[in-house]
């Protein structure tokens, strides 16, 4: 047996030995869902506080970061071992998060020993909630046009402007920004730069923003004459855009592993909800075009299964295809069509907002399909991708956009 | 969801070697601009024997025929590398008739001495095999007789038929059961017409007027016919589906190189965005059909209990790549892509002509959700 099957067998047996049951079958395992912890964090569930404390004992919340940051010194094939065998039960990560998935890696790049030391051991432990300050309101698409103020005095950083759409900025303890630190650069990328900040220093105010689903899981973030310590600056001062832009790939992948879930969890779902609301308990689905609908949503599903597991096996022997740029594109379109599927099977059944006559899962499920909306502009929306996709692995050239 | 490693969509050295070798060779001895010289000659084979001839001596007819048959006794992925690169270049010869209808037939159901008589003619090159399945009207029946069987009736669309050496035919074989036969198309009462297709391929018309069949000719069990012919369909699905992903990299290969060179307003059409995201759009889907494909064919080597659902997975999905790729390949073309001229047309009539052969993907949709309960 390979050194890898032998870890993969023991990786299994802890796993199963070790994840509360009452977790089982309730995530798809990707970086985003579960424990995101924080100070702020209210999380009072006991089993999912003890897959916490029992990965961060075990060193698997961040398996693959060196050990002396809070990781557990293991090879990335190791950590996608242990990631796979979580979602083989449908168990959360011990830890889930931007920091994990998003800033550490980077950090780990493109830091100093003194914040990585400083700023990993609390992600790894779940302790210190990271958020992402690169959108403003005249940057979104065009990030690069920022204008988030950081002008030197003395040792510290003052910050001035604003953020928005700023995840969980309520929730968070620190955020990365991105800044710009020279308005006369002679291209926009060249003058940003990564600054972090602790977002209860003064002069911050964060103001939560209500979506179309009613939930508001971002806000806008002011910086009023904020006052960062010089030490938190990221790699070189404008030199920032290339972090950056490591960030967004880490998201992109990020985004197209939380979507994927189980294979065939998609088509479940909504061939449960057709059941349930065409009353047909067994047999075939009694609308044939929705059933068609259906098996296109499942062979999809099946597809970017089978194209993830293609790619991961592909980076993992140091030869990444180009397929790796189409992730969030596919699977952020699959998210959408899963849900516009169980919309439309739920009939009037799915208009209830709140109150009587709706049951708790239609409410919900309206809820979530509202907030799907927002997968194809998250991280960068479709268009951006494919202009990406088309530069960069078509090699098309650049045009009039 | 039990934690198993799932088998490897990836292509080991070999493989990637063969797929190397097979594209050269099919790029130079065999590119699509040959359809159009087939079709003007009016050939009377409608594909080349010398090709044929040269890619059995490669040893690519036999590679996944048991050793002891003459082949190389390798697997059916291994088969639809070569698969692949036949449809970049819309290869007329006979691959679906022999390699996949005829030999998976015989490898499925057919006896030892049944395989000893044609398996290492296949691997060779020199025999060619069909199979007649489709009817209307007329079904073929076959009815008893003191020493066999004694076939009446007809059958439609038998791919290269008119050129086939032995063709297996299924047949009412009585209490609503079917079997299927393997019959010599020189024996009394058989007759064959050619029928010429939009993309290049042939087909017949089978007539069968009083043929006697001894009890040998039987291939697989009396009156199994129909699940030993659904097997053979699934493997032909899967094998076509490798071609339709070759022939739509190739398509979409050639668009994506027109559309950087063709200017228009002073700029490479391929700078308007209208295209590029559209462009993009193929890239996608034919990424997601190479993964669909390959791990069909995984499971037809290793993986029994899978066949049904990914081989309508690669069939439903291909079928839909293959003809999109086609048509926004003609429509980035402009004008010239129309024209008989330019050989971008024959991928769209291929395209077409495949999506609708062994099932068309809202049949197989159909079939899926049956194989998931709903
Ligand atoms: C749920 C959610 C969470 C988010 N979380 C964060 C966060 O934590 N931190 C953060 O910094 N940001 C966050 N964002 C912001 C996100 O990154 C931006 O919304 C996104 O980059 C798009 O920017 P925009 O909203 O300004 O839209 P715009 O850039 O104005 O785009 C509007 C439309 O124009 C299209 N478009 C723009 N440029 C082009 C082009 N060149 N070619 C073709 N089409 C184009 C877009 O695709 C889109 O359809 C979040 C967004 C959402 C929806």
């Amino acid at each position: 047996m390979s050194e890898l099957d032998s870890f993969r067998e023991e990786a299994r047996a802890w796993v199963r030995e070790n994840a509360p049951k009452s977790l089982w079958g309730t995530s798809g395992s990707g970086p985003f869902e579960g424990y995101w912890g924080g100070s702020k964090c209210e999380e009072t569930d006991p089993d999912l506080l003890r897959w916490r404390d029992l990965g961060i004992e075990k060193q698997w919340t961040a398996p693959s970061w060196p050990i002396e940051y809070g990781g557990g010194g293991l090879s990335r094939e190791q950590e996608d071992i242990i990631h796979a065998e979580m979602k083989a039960i449908g168990v959360p990560r011990p830890v889930a998060g931007q920091g994990l998935a998003m800033f550490g890696p980077v950090l780990l790049e493109y830091g100093n020993d003194a914040q990585r030391a400083q700023h990993l051991p609390g992600i790894a432990r779940g302790e210190v909630r990271w958020c992402q300050g690169y959108s403003e309101p005249n940057a979104g698409s065009d990030l690069a046009n920022l204008q988030l103020k950081a002008e030197r005095d003395g040792d510290a950083y003052v910050l001035n402007g604003q953020k928005t759409w700023t995840s969980h900025a309520d929730l968070s303890d620190w955020i990365y920004c991105l800044t710009r630190t020279n308005p006369n650069a002679p291209k926009k990328q060249m003058g940003i730069s990564v600054i972090l900040a602790d977002l209860s220093t003064p002069g911050i105010t964060v103001r939560r923003i209500d979506l179309i689903s009613g939930y508001s899981p971002f806000c806008e973030t002011f910086f009023d004459n904020v006052r960062v310590p010089v030490a938190n600056l990221v790699g070189k001062e404008n030199e920032g855009w290339t972090i950056a832009k490591a960030i967004l790939g880490h998201e992109r992948s990020s985004i197209g592993r939380s979507i994927a879930r189980q294979p065939g969890s998609a088509q479940r779902e909504v061939v449960a909800r057709a059941r349930k609301h065409f009353s047909a308990e067994e047999g075939a689905i009694p609308d044939p075009l929705i059933r068609d609908e259906i098996a296109s949503l499942g062979m999809l599903e099946e597809a970017f299964h089978l194209t993830l597991a293609r790619i991961q096996e592909s980076a993992a022997t140091g030869t990444p295809g180009p397929e790796g740029s189409i992730t969030k594109i596919v699977g952020s379109e699959l998210k959408q069509m899963r849900f516009e599927l169980g919309m439309k099977v739920a009939g009037i059944q799915g208009l209830g907002w709140e109150g009587p006559g709706f049951d708790e899962d239609d409410l919900q499920y309206t809820r979530d399909w509202l907030r799907s909306r927002a997968t194809t502009i998250e991280g960068g929306s479709s268009e951006i991708q494919k202009n990406i996709v088309s530069k960069r692995v078509l090699g098309l050239p650049e045009g009039k956009k | 969801m039990s934690g198993h490693r799932a088998p490897s969509l990836l292509l080991n050295d070999e493989q990637r070697m063969l797929k190397k070798t097979a594209q050269e060779f099919i790029r130079e001895k065999a590119p699509a601009a040959r359809l159009r010289v087939l079709r003007d000659s009016k050939d009377e084979l409608g594909f080349s024997r010398a090709v044929w001839n040269e890619m059995a001596e490669l040893g690519w007819l036999g590679l996944q025929i048991p050793e002891q048959y003459g082949g190389l006794g390798l697997g059916f992925f291994d088969l639809c590398i070569v698969l692949e690169q036949s449809g970049r270049e819309l290869m007329p010869e006979p691959f679906i008739s022999t390699l996949l209808l005829g030999t998976q037939a015989l490898l499925l159901g057919g006896t030892n001495e049944q395989k000893q008589a044609l398996l290492p003619g296949v691997a060779a090159g020199e025999r060619l095999l069909a199979i007649g399945y489709e009817e209307a009207g007329a079904p073929v029946v076959a009815k008893r007789t003191t020493d066999g069987f004694e076939l009446n009736g007809q059958k439609l669309q038998v791919l290269d038929g008119h050129a086939a050496d032995r063709i297996i035919v299924s047949a009412a074989t009585g209490g609503g059961g079917a079997s299927l036969f393997l019959i010599d198309p020189s024996q009394a009462g058989v007759s064959t017409t050619r029928q010429h297709r939009i993309d290049g391929l042939s087909s017949a018309i089978l007539s069968l007027d009083g043929v006697a069949v001894r009890n040998d000719a039987i291939v697989g069990e009396m009156g199994k016919g129909a699940s030993l012919l659904e097997a053979v369909l699934e493997r032909a699905c899967a094998g076509a589906s490798a071609q339709m992903l070759g022939a739509s990299e190739q398509a979409f290969a050639d668009t994506i190189e027109y559309i950087k060179e063709r200017e228009q307003f002073g700029v490479p059409i391929g700078s308007f965005q209208a295209l590029q995201h559209r462009a993009v759009a193929v890239f996608t889907e034919i990424a997601l059909t190479r993964s669909v494909v390959l791990a069909a064919a995984r499971a037809i080597d290793g993986a029994p209990d899978d066949v049904p659902r990914l081989t309508s997975l690669a069939k439903a999905m291909a079928s839909e790549t293959f003809l999109h790729a086609a048509k926004e390949a003609i429509q980035m073309h402009g004008g010239i892509g129309v024209t008989d001229e330019h050989d971008i047309g024959f991928y769209l009539k291929r395209a077409h002509a495949a999506y609708m052969s062994f099932g068309k993907p809202s049949q197989h949709r159909q079939r899926w959700a049956e194989l998931h309960d709903y």
